[in-house]
């Protein structure tokens, strides 16, 4: 078993770069999450404003970022700057693409949290804010005592779907040759380290996709679960 | 000197005028009913008074305190109006109680807020807030709700709900506690229970205005009855003026509609 013994001696090279890269997919994974999810709330309060002018044009950009795919936004946002401006602000190197990715992932996926978050408080009964009003509480209270508890209830499991496909979605970073597990992966196909032509790290790529998900699946459901004491 | 002084309220949504000319007074101590069909104003009314809706005209005094007059845009201002707002206490058809929230702290949490406005809030926590929640204690076994204090709404009958709605409303002390078809959304033995509370509130001359169509309660419990029609009074009077000699055909007829 030749094939056998060849992968096992690469295995120490293969996995340290994919754990490299897969740490690189966390980090963007997580930044996507740290910032999209206040920002979306923000978004939402804008496509629920009263002031006409700011509802529609929040909406607009959210209806563009939502019906483009992400993957061109990157490609745009990356490449924008250096060669339309002639001013590269991201600079060369990793850091660049990933603070590109970053801002690009977080703007996507804040409209897409948006649209659930707005979903979710439109959805509250508008008895509890009139209840909050005649016991004396001021909107502010009435938000964050009243409806937001019960908003977080409704928007966890469509969040978990977002979450979930954003697992995979970073590998999209891919395309602006982020460094992540994918392109980790691939390096071995195309020759990287003395390896070259080799598939088989490609499928373990999927394995921690696979591993991630499960752990955020489990998480995520028992946060459903702890939300279930009220109703 | 009447407690509260409503003076031509007027309020209309777009072109629907929806209440014309209200005007009445009430005593403190005093409970008023008010019964009438769907869609005559009554909800409306009492929604203008916890300025859940903006009247489109005339004023509400409290006491010698002018609390809303539509031609003074000073008394219309967000701020005071969450303080006036105070005034009166509001218990909604359908409870309206914070699903998240235990029957306890439904009904100690404005007060709670409240009390955090206070300068001697920070000083004071702990006594304030244990003289809170001894005082929301003390209300809920009133309502004869003391085995449901840690219970979430979605535990308690339709009935347990809407008297820790009442104890939540009453806990602000509020001066005249509004009720809008308390008993509505409940059977009739879940009505009793909740009747029974309002009563004895009554009985301790608790300021009341009851929109109800339990027509024997409005009777009963009342000192004063109001019936309404198509957005005006139609007519006004002790509970025996109104149900035994009413001097207006259309109250005749309302009333003859439910002893069939």
């Amino acid at each position: 078993m030749p094939l056998f013994n060849q992968i096992v001696e690469q295995m120490p090279i293969v996995f340290r770069s994919l754990n490299e890269g897969f740490g690189q997919t966390l980090r963007l994974f997580f930044v996507t999450l740290a910032g999209a999810l206040p920002l979306g709330l923000v978004i939402s309060f804008g496509s629920m404003s009263r002031f006409k002018p700011l509802k529609w044009l929040t909406r607009m950009f959210v209806g563009i970022i939502r019906g483009t795919p992400l993957m061109i936004q990157l490609l745009i946002f990356f490449y924008f700057p250096g060669l339309v401006l002639k001013n590269n602000i991201w600079g060369s190197g990793e850091s660049g693409r990933f603070l590109a990715a970053s801002i690009a992932f977080i703007i996507n996926y804040a409209c897409y949290f948006s649209e659930i978050y707005r979903g979710g408080i439109q959805g509250i009964p508008v008895g509890q804010e009139e209840a909050g009003l005649v016991l004396g509480m001021t909107p502010g209270q009435i938000f964050f005592r009243v409806k937001l508890m019960q908003m977080i209830k409704r928007i966890v499991p469509p969040i978990s779907n977002e979450i979930i496909t954003l697992v995979k979605d970073t590998s999209l970073a891919r395309i602006i040759s982020l460094q992540e597990i994918i392109w980790a992966g691939q390096a071995f196909m195309k020759g990287s380290q003395g390896i070259s032509g080799a598939i088989w790290p490609l499928f373990f790529t999927g394995v921690y996709y696979l591993v991630w998900n499960g752990v955020l699946s489990w998480l995520l459901g028992k946060l459903e679960k702890k939300l279930d004491y009220f109703r | 000197m009447p407690i509260l002084q409503v003076e031509n309220l007027q309020k209309s949504f777009g072109t629907t005028t929806v209440l014309e000319d209200i005007s009445f007074t009430m005593e403190k101590g005093e409970v008023l009913s008010m019964i009438g069909s769907s869609g005559s104003g009554k909800t409306t009314l009492l929604r203008c008074l916890n300025f859940l809706e903006k009247p489109n005209g005339g004023r509400i005094l409290m006491g010698d305190e002018v609390l809303f007059d539509a031609a003074d845009a000073r008394t219309l201002r967000e701020k005071e109006i969450r303080k006036k707002r105070l005034h009166f206490g509001l218990v909604f058809q359908n409870f309206n109680l914070f699903p998240q929230y235990t029957a306890l702290q439904n009904v100690m949490l404005a007060k709670d807020l409240l009390a955090k406005e206070q300068a001697d809030y920070k000083a004071n926590k702990k006594f304030i807030r244990a003289q809170i929640e001894e005082q929301s204690r003390a209300l809920l076994t009133q309502m004869g709700l003391q085995d449901k204090m840690s219970n979430y709404p979605h535990q308690l009958s339709g009935g347990q709900c809407q008297r820790v709605a009442i104890a939540r409303a009453l806990n602000l002390q509020p001066d005249i506690l509004c009720f809008d078809e308390p008993t509505s959304a409940l059977d009739p033995e879940l009505t009793g229970e909740v009747l029974k509370v309002i009563r004895e509130l009554a009985d301790k001359n608790t300021t009341m205005i009851i929109v109800t169509h339990e027509m024997s309660f409005a009777r009963d419990v009342a000192s004063k009855v109001i019936f309404m029609d198509s957005g005006r009074i139609c007519e006004t009077g002790t509970p025996q003026e109104v149900f035994e000699t009413p001097r207006q055909e259309r109250t005749r007829q309302f009333l003859a509609s439910y002893n069939k």
